[in-house]
């Protein structure tokens, strides 16, 4: 026999190898074939964004203002973290900013933004942040995109379930994510008696709906779960507010496994309207503590910290009908309430479906009394009892939902990396998009009011890794917008964010864009060092405190020569921007300086403070490139030996060197 | 030629009979590279897993060798411990121990049936290389029900009713991954050895069976 067989045996055992190899090679990674859209999220030079995005920084403790749908970065707003490039935290006026019962505390991690409404809608006038780790509110000013306010919360560990705004934003509420004995209790206790001694609290801080200011109107001590993310009632069930819990297992260690143990935590739904009638009844009990109260006013340009001393506090046992529990699904992240106000669905990270609860069969199974018992005395509902339905397999660990506004909710999974698109009223799963990677919170212009703006949604993810050029171990965190306005969502763009975004707002450009201040005006400037003009600028000795009243505009500095001042002086220079120009700020910095610079705003007067350590000449400088002279915007200042008799003298443009008859004296060398 | 067998003394025809038993010089040849091919095993994987998913897109393996595990085997045991899984490794395979001796007693057994040259042995051979990749499927088997279906009952994460048994072999889709089981290159090399071998006695065979007509 040939052997014919055997060759072809062999030729067939080959190709079958290589077939196999190439099976055995590892398997393409599902490349998303969304390649975005140009044209949908291109702003061309000179045109302007549909919406301003406000984006949390997440640990790095400020504001990123955006432009959607380019994506691209304005401003980062400083709010909890001292920012040398403004001066912010560092100027003798803005150093009050940060003051806390604590002492100076130069950063926070500010996780959620809640824009002001009026009738449930966005009205561009305040945005105001939470600052997790020292428990502080803030609020910023939407016409100057500056901090306004900061207002420390007493009784408070973790503010991370915070700032959350009800349909007239009559209260801002803020929850605790880590119970802790609270500040009448006696707090040095072990930590393993957690169940007995630590508590939660809710604030609700009142707003001055005409100028704003933040007041602690009272709180309430609650069981000692973790809160997280929460929301007002609106509509039909404006006057309660509900809240994620978790940790209903009450752990103080290892909470990654013991926190995860019970099926159900819970959403506690707080009726504040029954709490306010409480207060005015007399049941909140005074207790005395202490937080401070910063507040920045731009008629002096200066902040003023006040310590106060006490708040009034609810007790749910003295407070019948207030609280009560929802329970719900394996550790929730979030509680949110649709458009209409009727469903609130609550997102369980580690669940395999989304609850919605109904609020009419809500009110109808307390009025039922259709009760599982009680937790820490507060009356537990029957799940089934204010259940709407389930969302069905949407995904693998659900954390936040918001609304378009045309009845259908979009949850971000975790997990799962994606975002899934669902319809309120039969709870069925539309549509899904991946997102890259790991999402965290979504946000859709006006998501969460009564009334939201629909068309984009923007999905703020916690993993880069290969999204855009690397940058060392250190990536930024990616974003992707996406457009919902059709039945099915659509990428339209992916952009690297700064710091680490949480939670977002996003209202639309015109609804502020006309109202920004452009300058301040000189003439109102009430600042008690500001010179109105260079006629009043000065050098003035008070004991070992040298006071410079200086002014600023294109291109010198009144004065620019200073002498007289001694070793061990502390010089305050208080530089006042003479422009009424747009967009000409003036910067200031002088030659070792222990803070930093400072940015000074047309019409407005800021100080910078500096201590003369050894004796010499000093330079200092404008450092925002105002003018084609910026570069001559400078001056000097002389420092003398402590003790030495140099008289004080300042001067702009006077202090030329002494002329001399000697033709040998008009320069050159000998 | 008669061809009938009779009795005692044949000598033409017995002669060819056992050298018909005997596998041609070429076949012993092929049986002896392929046998050595085996050795191969000794220094790559036998079979491999991947997980992808979104969050992993430069995606992630595991190697299984005779004698060890290589692979982002950490990193997947940081993943699969929220669903309870347990930490993959060395300990969890006592058959890492003798994996490599047993290889090669079976190459040494391979090498004399090409020097032997008997068929007989040859399906002997045949017979034990399938008995062994069944064996080692099984165990494969009963390990991946194991490890996917005894979870930490304390797990942050538990979907009622759900197991994570990793796939035998090809896809399956584990929560938000996708993981494929494979052969890697020293389990195809023996797949392909092992189809040599039977090849080559079904040709010696086929080859034998018309001389006895």
């Amino acid at each position: 026999m040939k052997p014919h067989p055997f060759r072809a045996g062999i030729a067939l055992i080959m190709t079958a190898a290589c077939l196999v190899s190439t099976q055995s090679c590892k398997p393409k990674t599902a490349q998303s074939a969304a390649a975005g859209d140009a044209e949908r999220s291109y702003v061309a030079p000179g045109k302007y964004d549909e919406f301003y995005n406000i984006v949390s920084g997440g640990f790095n403790g400020q504001i990123g203002i955006y432009g959607i749908p380019s994506g691209r970065l304005f401003r980062i707003v400083p709010v909890f973290s001292v920012t040398p490039e403004s001066g912010y935290g560092f100027s003798e006026e803005t150093k009050p900013m940060l003051n806390t019962s604590h002492g100076f505390v130069p950063w926070d991690d500010l996780h959620h933004i809640a824009l002001s409404q009026t009738n449930g809608e966005h009205d561009g006038r305040w945005a105001f942040a939470n600052g997790n780790n020292t428990p502080r509110l803030a609020r910023i000013d939407l016409t100057t995109f500056r901090t306004a306010e900061i207002l420390e919360i007493p009784n408070s560990a973790g503010n991370h379930a915070s700032p959350f705004i009800t349909e007239n934003s009559e209260y801002v509420v803020a929850a605790t994510r880590f119970s802790v004995p609270l500040d009448d209790q006696n707090g040095d206790v072990p930590i393993n008696t957690y169940k007995d001694n630590f508590k939660g609290s809710i604030s609700f801080i009142s707003v001055d709906q005409t100028s704003g200011e933040m007041n602690i109107a009272f709180q309430i001590r609650t069981p000692g779960v973790n809160f997280d993310l929460s929301r007002a009632g609106k509509g039909k069930s404006n006057g309660w507010f509900f809240f994620s819990c978790y940790n209903s297992e009450k752990a103080n260690t290892l909470l990654e496994v013991n926190a995860s143990a019970r099926d159900k935590d819970f959403v506690m739904a707080v009726n504040w309207k029954k709490a306010e009638e409480y207060l005015k009844a007399g049941k909140a009990k005074k207790q005395p503590v202490k937080y401070a109260h910063n507040v920045f006013s731009e008629k002096n340009h200066t902040a003023t910290s006040t310590i106060k001393t006490d708040v009034l506090v609810l007790d749910p046992a003295d407070c019948p009908d207030m609280l009560y529990l929802i329970p719900c699904p394996k550790s929730p992240h979030g509680t949110d309430v649709d458009p209409t106000g009727e469903y609130i669905v609550a997102s369980g990270k580690l669940a395999a479906s989304i609850p919605v609860f109904s609020f009419t069969k809500l009110q109808k199974a307390i009025a039922d009394k259709a009760f599982d018992g009680e937790y820490d005395g507060i009356p537990v509902i029957k799940y089934e009892a204010a259940l709407h339905g389930e969302v069905q397999k949407p995904g693998l660990g659900p954390l936040h939902t918001e609304f378009d506004g045309q009845g259908y909710g979009y949850t971000s999974m975790f997990v799962s990396s994606e975002i899934v698109k669902w319809r309120i009223s039969d709870l069925q799963v539309l549509d899904r998009v991946p997102t890259y990677y790991s999402i965290g919170h979504l946000s859709i212009p006006g998501g969460p009011t009564a009334k939201p703006h629909g068309k984009y949604m923007i999905a703020y993810n916690k993993i880069t890794k290969d999204r855009y050029l690397p940058t060392g171990p250190e990536l930024t965190q990616s974003a992707q917008l996406y457009d919902i306005s059709g039945e099915k969502m659509k990428l339209l763009l992916d952009f690297p964010t700064t710091g680490e975004p949480h939670y977002a707002e996003a209202l639309p450009a015109t609804m502020i864009k006309d109202k920004q201040l452009k300058i301040f005006k000189i003439e109102e400037n009430q600042h008690p060092y500001a010179a109105k003009g260079e006629g009043q600028t000065k050098v003035e000795r008070k004991g070992n405190q040298v006071h410079v009243w200086m002014t600023a505009i294109r291109s010198h500095l009144t004065p620019d020569n200073i002498e007289g001042v001694k070793v061990g002086d502390e010089v305050y220079f208080h530089v006042t921007n003479l422009e009424q120009d747009w967009d000409v700020p003036h910067g200031f910095a002088i030659k070792g300086a222990n803070t930093a610079e400072i940015l000074i705003m047309p019409g407005e007067t800021q100080t910078l403070k500096w201590v003369a350590d050894k004796p010499g000449i000093y330079p200092f400088y404008c450092t925002d490139f105002c003018s084609a002279l910026h570069q001559e915007m400078s001056g000097y200042l002389r420092v003398s030996p402590q003790g030495s008799n140099v008289a004080l003298l300042f001067s702009t443009g006077t202090n030329k060197p002494a002329t001399s008859e000697s033709p040998a004296a008009t320069g050159g060398m000998d | 030629m008669n061809h009938q067998v009779s009795g005692t003394l044949c000598p033409g025809y017995c002669l060819k009979e056992n050298e018909m038993k005997k596998l041609s010089i070429t076949s012993r040849i092929i049986i002896a590279v392929a046998t050595l091919a085996l050795c191969v095993l000794f220094v790559t994987p036998a079979w491999s897993i991947y997980l992808v998913a979104p969050q992993y897109p430069e995606g992630l393996s595991m190697q299984i060798w005779l004698n060890k595990i290589t692979g982002q085997v950490e990193i997947i045991n940081g993943l699969n411990h929220y669903i309870g899984m347990k930490h993959i490794n060395e300990s969890m395979f006592p058959e890492f121990r003798f994996m490599v001796y047993l290889l090669g007693a079976y190459i040494l057994f391979g090498l004399v049936v090409a020097i032997t040259g008997s068929r007989k042995l040859l399906m002997v051979y045949i017979i034990m290389a399938v008995v062994a990749a069944i064996a080692a499927l099984v165990d494969f088997y009963m390990w991946g029900y194991d490890y996917g279906h005894d979870l930490d009952p304390t797990a942050a994460i538990q979907v009622p009713g759900l197991s994570y048994q990793p796939p035998l072999i090809g896809h399956k889709k584990l929560l938000n991954f996708d993981s494929y089981s494979y052969p890697d290159i020293g389990g195809w090399v023996m797949v392909a050895a092992t189809a040599v071998f039977f090849l080559i006695w079904f040709i010696e065979w086929r080859k034998s069976k018309k001389i006895i007509k």
